[in-house]
């Protein structure tokens, strides 16, 4: 399962013959190697650069490539990395040396881990080697410092001790450094094969933790023998990043001093290795604003993380004329061609408004153009906006549950088009149904031959192209070999994408009900994927830590968002389809620009895995929702969290905002969809040293901004979708457990 | 691995390893089995947590099988096959060692493929669409409808349903007679308790009928005593039908001939024996129906049978219900009902006879407060028998008329402390959370302002009233004769108010403070309290003349007296006195026109009188238990 991502590793798709599952590697195969696109290498060298921040580092990372590449004979691409890297061949020599003595090590790792592939071993070692080798040479060899193991508790208690007599103020903020001290000292034991040493000092202090490193910590119990750390996972994650802490400046220096005098090195070399400590000038923070903003796999995200300019404003509407539509509905019904539309004055349905400040340049990414079909959608839609219902606390949404019934198979996934007038439903027996939920039934396209036939010249031309015959209220797509995690319907209802546990993402027509391409690229389960709200690129993301965005008309990925440290286990398209946002079972949001492929923001204070992600309408804002429960809402523009909205009981799996985006929608697997005043909990004042500080702080007024509790009959809810007139549709599979 | 004092995790033993390695043929020396026992702990560990993000995926609680072959699969290590199955597997012990094996029964292919009942496939997988929750407000399907997963009826189940309907609703007396003794007793009917209670929630589209009412609210009844049933959550709806009869102004009450106020009086009773067996069922139910019953109360909008409803319902609830909500209210209501009842134009002849039965109600109800406060204030130790002799007054009329179901005193008025402590304690957004309660003087002398002499118990007010009730010693037996005779001969029209004497011991109290907490009812306790400080006894006249202005201060009854003080156990007797006028007296007039005193032995003192004109009267068997109910006289 080890899916490393630091060194990217170019392999070329071509001479890869088969993926083989139990080639680790084979993760990479991003296919794009030959023409390396410029997008790629940035995010490779920028995950290069996270990985080894320094430049010795780096050249290391590259180095370790190029070996790879050669025992994998990939001459080719040996030569274009040497010309790109401008490195001498002495140097790649005299480190292949070292590169074999470390793959020899790490055969004799893999034997005694004892892997099934044993045809494989060659192939395995040599990656592994590869891989592992920037690990083993820079992080890992820190934990070969020896210092007595006796003396480990009695360094950890000594801070303990000292970080308890100091002032209140700065306790809090130095009590951040248990957690990520204790794990460094407990895998350094463990590492040295001090392995009695390792349990008592765990039994000793894990106690002493924060509650919500609890799932960490249970895996780190059960990590005991130096053997057990290669391959696992959130081991990997605490070698390869380091983890972050803020502490002011005062609680920083007292600290230094502290350990200086006790001349406790091992402590302050641990600090020095494994953490990043991010000093700011001025008051130390409160306990509860240490507490919200901590809990991801790797601590808080540095502030210069999310200083990044944001261009979160909504793209100007392209100008379409709307029929004025108040005299003859019916008529205009029935007529629906986009000739007969007359000539408009100005209304509320025109955007005509000036350009948003914030908004990205028109082009920033180029956008398809719009069809006459798609015109036709926005006229209906703009027609139907008019028809909304304003929400507020006072008018709360009607809710229609759409229960899926004998779904023995287990729903995995929901999604409804923008309409409301499709629904689909991806299965664990690998299928993906689609339902018509109006009385329009679904029809595929006639036949090649009986297409002939057909006169082409015809008004109706799009209507005889169906085929009557194959008219039903729904439909099934067959092709993946796995359950199907994700699914989203195109904004123009056309396509349909599914992602599946078996590595791939389809995209399937909805006109003739059939497989269109098949998105290799993952090769591990792909956990979500979505649409641009503009169609034509999606982005998905998997268990292989990697964000991928797409055009449809690519097989390859246009862009890799690397930097997670654990599953991406949602994706979401930001609505003016320049950023894409990703939640994490690292329990991070990250924000990432489609343009040049970077992470701009880093969302860290949830306590778990995050499975639910939406943004507002206005583009401001975004709300993720994580298996502890708990909802919270970011300001993207300033980088911040502003709202935490606590009362469901299991994993938030469904957020969605009003069309207007005056109510949040959510939806957990407690069987409850609640609704909140989003409102009232944007109308947050960020003055301008909280913007510039990082520092919040939250009012605790969930009750407040809880607006209803809706129970279900025992059905857990995994979607929810406001129709354009403002009615909220909620879906799940009936439980009868 | 032995020394490990707490487990954490579920361990594979070094004998595990070697059994197994035996089975494969290997054989592992103790130090091999024990690394390898420990390894595949950790792999299993391991595996165990990356299943668990499959299920997580699939939106599920349970970890399958199929999740941890997943996770397998994707470490490449070869997944487990034959254990897909949903139900979980049987894993047994054999019986000889500690041999445990997964149940894998032989399937018989031939027969199977032979086999001439194929079953079904499963349904088709669907998608239906329900509206839930309709702007936010609630469910759709009002409370109380048929589920909307119905369940199969039988055959025998649905007949019955038709049948028992058809006789209750229908013509036959005798015919709904025993179909509502059998709605009482039937031990099999749980299937069918929502239809009835659907069938009950018919009221509102029948409120012109008020025989049908009477059938639906004795339907409830049956239901209600019905020892077999869960009535749950349809408690709520229950006593929202039985509500409805108390409160709303029916369609049938137009018509004056219609004698919809005793309707109104079982109703309250029914509510009452509902909330006192039932209530625990649903929580806050006590609050919503004090809410409600304020509510109409307070609302001068609601023509007066509503208001009675009102007060009968509160009455019903017991004295601490009254005290809560009615006596609050006295003041501001006292207004428009004295605007009523001064009103002697021929055209408000109607209007004013719905007064008096109000004013009626408000009277027991008032006096039953008083005589009760004046039993918890007295007997602190006791003051939980006199509340469960109250409460157990509320459903008197049901042991009565249904031998079979006597619910226990003991729960009842352990029932009624613990609301009335949860009142004190107070839901948030009570309304009743600031009340405070009212010093019985206080109280009484308010009351007396508005009743006057009307007020059949007496009490002095100012600072000498510790200890002191003004009583009347009279002998039940000899009242019930007097009774007898007085309403004989129907006469004595001097006095206009039912009038209640009492013979009451009390305890003083010597700070005077009024004791509203009376501690939970104990027997030992009363037991032991008996031979507590003398008893004093005070007699007085049982009224004088009195003006309705009387102040807070004004000193009633001078003519205090105490009696010698008594050895025997402490005792109560009320009795009510008073004279019956006559259904048809509604002009009769109810204001401080008294005349002169009468004697004492003259005094004609009824059992039942206090119900008089107040509460209507026909002979029907239904009123004899209600009758039974208001009898305040209260045997110790």
């Amino acid at each position: 399962m080890a899916a490393v991502q630091d060194g990217q590793v170019e392999s070329d798709a071509e001479k890869e013959t088969k993926p083989d599952a139990s080639n680790d590697v084979a993760g990479n195969s991003s296919g794009g190697a030959r023409s390396m696109s410029p997008n790629a290498a940035s995010s490779a060298s920028g995950a290069a650069k996270a990985a080894a921040p320094t430049g010795p580092g780096e050249q290391q990372t590259l180095l370790a490539v190029l070996q790879f590449l050669k025992r994998s004979k990939l001459l080719e691409s040996v030569d274009i990395l040497r010309r790109e890297a401008g490195l001498s061949d002495e140097l790649d020599e005299s480190q292949t040396n070292d590169g074999a003595a470390a793959g020899s090590a790490s055969l004799l790792r893999r034997v005694s881990v004892g892997g099934a592939a044993a045809t494989n071993i060659a192939a395995t070692t040599t990656s592994k080697g590869a891989e592992d080798q920037p690990d083993v040479s820079i992080v890992l060899s820190a934990y070969s410092q020896q210092g007595d193991p006796a003396l480990y508790q009695v360094y950890y208690s000594g801070l303990k001790n000292f970080i308890e007599s100091v002032l209140d103020c700065h306790r809090a903020e130095l009590s951040q450094l248990f957690y990520p001290l204790f794990v460094h000292m407990y895998l350094e034991l463990v590492y040295n094969n001090h392995e009695h040493e390792a349990k008592v000092f765990f039994e000793k202090f894990s106690g002493d933790q924060e509650c919500y490193y609890r799932d960490d910590l249970r895996v780190l119990s059960g990590l005991t023998k130096k053997e057990h750390m290669k391959g696992n996972e959130t081991l990997l994650d605490f070698r390869t990043s380091k983890f972050v802490l803020r502490i002011s400046r005062d609680s920083y220096q007292l600290l230094k001093r502290h350990l200086q005098e006790r001349q406790n090195n091992q402590i302050w070399l641990i600090i020095q290795e494994h953490l990043y400590i991010d000093i700011f000038d001025g008051m130390p923070r409160s306990k509860s604003q240490i507490d919200s903003m901590s809990g991801s796999l790797a601590g808080e995200a540095r502030r210069e993380a999310n200083k990044a300019k944001v261009y979160y404003g909504l793209l100007k509407e392209p100008e379409i004329e709307v029929p004025l539509d108040d005299e003859d509905d019916e008529a205009e019904n029935e007529e629906g061609k986009p000739k007969k539309k007359k000539p408009k004055k100005d209304n509320l349905g025109s955007k005509n408004k000036k350009q948003d400040p914030n908004a990205p340049q028109q082009n920033r990414i180029p956008l398809p153009e719009l069809k006459d079909s798609d015109k036709l959608d926005k006229i209906m839609s703009m027609k139907e906006a008019t028809k909304k219902i304003r929400l507020g606390p006072d008018t709360l949404p009607s809710i229609c549950f759409y229960t899926f019934l004998n779904a023995y198979q287990g729903l995995t996934s929901v999604d409804v088009t923008d309409d409301s007038s499709l629904i689909a439903g991806g299965f664990a027996d690998s299928t993906v149904r689609v339902w018509s939920v109006t009385p329009k039934k679904l029809r595929k396209v006639k036949s090649a031959a009986d297409l002939n036939l057909i006169d082409k010249e015809a008004d109706d031309v799009l209507e005889r192209i169906m085929d009557e015959k194959t008219a039903s209220e729904s439909k099934i797509l067959y092709g993946h070999s796995g359950p199907v995690y994700g699914i989203s319907f195109s904004p123009d209802r056309n396509y349909l994408l599914s992602s599946s546990e078996d590595g791939t993402v389809r995209l399937w027509s909805l006109q003739t009900f059939t497989c269109l391409v098949g998105y290799k690229g993952h090769n591990y389960p792909v956990w979500d994927t979505q649409f641009s709200p503009y169609g034509y690129y999606f982005v998905s993301g998997g268990h292989d830590r990697i964000a991928r965005l797409w055009a449809t008309d690519h097989y390859q990925p246009l862009r890799m968002f690397a930097g997670h440290l654990a599953d991406i286990t949602c994706t979401h398209f930001h609505p003016n389809s320049n950023y894409v946002a990703t939640g994490s079972a690292d329990r991070t949001v990250r924000l990432w620009d489609v343009l040049n492929g970077n992470c701009v923001r880093i969302f860290s204070g949830h306590k778990g895995p995050i499975h639910s992600l939406a943004f507002s309408p206005n583009g401001k804002y975004v709300a993720s929702g994580a298996t502890d429960g708990r909802v919270l809402l970011w300001d993207i523009g300033h980088g911040l969290m502003i709202g935490e909205l606590k009362g469901h009981t299991d994993t938030v799996y469904a957020l969605k905002f009003s069309r207007d985006g005056e109510i949040l929608a959510s939806g957990s697997m407690d069987g409850t969809v609640r609704l909140w005043d989003a409102l009232k909990a944007f109308d947050v004042e960020t003055d301008d040293f909280t913007a510039a500080t990082g520092h919040i702080h939250l009012p605790d007024n969930s009750q407040e901004l809880l607006l209803g509790t809706y129970m279900t009959k025992s059905t857990p809810v995994i979607h929810l979708h406001f129709t354009r007139r403002n009615l909220l549709l909620a879906a799940g599979g009936y439980n009868s457990q | 691995m032995a020394e490990r004092e707490e487990r954490r995790f579920a361990e594979v033993s070094r004998d595990s390893v070697k059994l197994m390695a035996e089975s494969a043929g290997v054989e592992v020396g103790d130090e091999v089995a024990a690394l390898l026992a420990e390894d595949v702990c950790y792999r299993l560990r391991e595996a165990a947590q990356n299943s668990s993000q499959f299920m997580r995926h699939a939106k599920r609680r349970k970890l399958t099988v199929e999740d941890f072959n997943r996770a397998l699969r994707w470490s490449n290590v070869e997944a487990v096959c034959g254990y897909g199955a949903q139900d979980a597997l049987p894993f047994r012990p054999a019986k000889e060692g500690e041999l445990f094996f997964v149940e894998d029964r032989d399937v018989n292919l031939v027969n199977l493929a032979l086999a001439t009942n194929i079953p079904n496939g499963c349904a088709e997988t669907m998608v239906r669409v329900h509206v839930s929750y309709l702007d936010g407000k609630g469910n759709l399907e009002p409370q109380g409808t048929v589920p909307s997963a119905v369940q199969s009826l039988s055959e025998d189940l649905l007949k019955y349903y038709q049948q028992i309907t058809r006789a209750i609703l229908g013509e036959d007396p005798h015919l709904m007679k025993v179909a509502l003794l059998d709605l009482q007793t039937n031990s099999k009917i749980a299937a069918l308790l929502p239809y009835f209670v659907y069938v009950i929630s018919g009221v509102k589209s029948v409120s012109h009928d008020l025989e049908q009412l009477n059938r639906l609210l004795h339907m409830v009844k049956s239901l209600v005593q019905n020892p077999y049933l869960y009535l749950g959550s349809y408690v709520r709806s229950l006593v929202s039908s039985v509500m409805y009869c108390i409160l709303e102004p029916l369609a049938a009450s137009i018509n004056p001939l219609n004698d919809h106020w005793t309707l109104r009086d079982y109703a309250a009773l029914l509510l009452s024996h509902i909330f006192w067996t039932h209530g625990d069922l649903v929580s806050g139910l006590y609050h919503q129906i004090l809410l409600s019953l304020q509510k109409v109360l307070s609302d001068p909008v609601r023509p007066l049978c509503s208001h009675y409803g009102a007060v009968v319902g509160l009455h019903a609830l017991g004295w601490k219900a009254v005290e809560r909500v009615l006596y609050p209210h006295l003041p501001a209501y006292w207004a428009n009902l004295q605007a009523v009842l001064d009103d002697y134009s021929v055209s408000n002849a109607q209007v004013k006879a719905d007064g008096h039965k109000v004013y009626g109600a408000i009277l027991v109800a008032v006096e039953r407060l008083l005589k009760m406060k004046a039993l918890s204030l007295s007997k602190p130790a006791e003051g939980g028998v006199g509340g469960q002799q109250g409460t157990a007054g509320g459903v008197l009329g049901f042991r009565e008329s249904s031998p079979g179901l006597s619910p226990p005193p003991e729960p009842l008025s352990e029932a009624g402390l613990g609301i009335a402590s949860h009142l004190q304690a107070g839901g948030a957004g009570c309304p009743w959370e600031d009340w405070t309660p009212v010093p019985l003087p206080a109280m009484y002398c308010e009351l007396y302002s508005f009743f006057g002499d009307s007020l059949a118990v007496r009490f002095s007010t100012g600072p000498e009233l510790e200890g002191c009730l003004p009583a009347l010693p009279c002998q039940p037996a000899d009242a019930r004769k007097e009774t007898v005779a007085n309403a004989a001969a129907g006469l004595d029209n001097s006095r206009k108010m039912p009038q209640l004497t009492a013979n009451l011991n009390i305890s003083p109290r010597p700070d005077g403070s009024p004791h509203t907490e009376p501690p939970p009812p104990s027997l030992a306790k009363v037991a032991g309290s008996n031979p507590d400080p003398p008893r004093l006894q005070r007699r007085s006249s049982s009224s004088r003349p009195g003006q309705r202005s009387a102040g807070p201060s004004r000193d009633v009854f001078p003519k205090a007296r105490f009696p010698p003080p008594q050895a025997g156990p402490p005792s109560f007797s009320f009795l009510i006195g008073g004279r019956q006028m006559g259904r048809r007296c509604q002009g009769r007039r109810f204001q401080t026109s008294f005349g002169p005193q009468p004697p004492l032995a003259s005094l004609p003192p009824r059992a039942y009188a206090h119900k008089l004109p107040v509460i209507g009267r026909v002979s029907k068997p239904v009123r004899r238990w209600t009758c039974s109910h208001y009898s305040l006289h209260l045997p110790l």
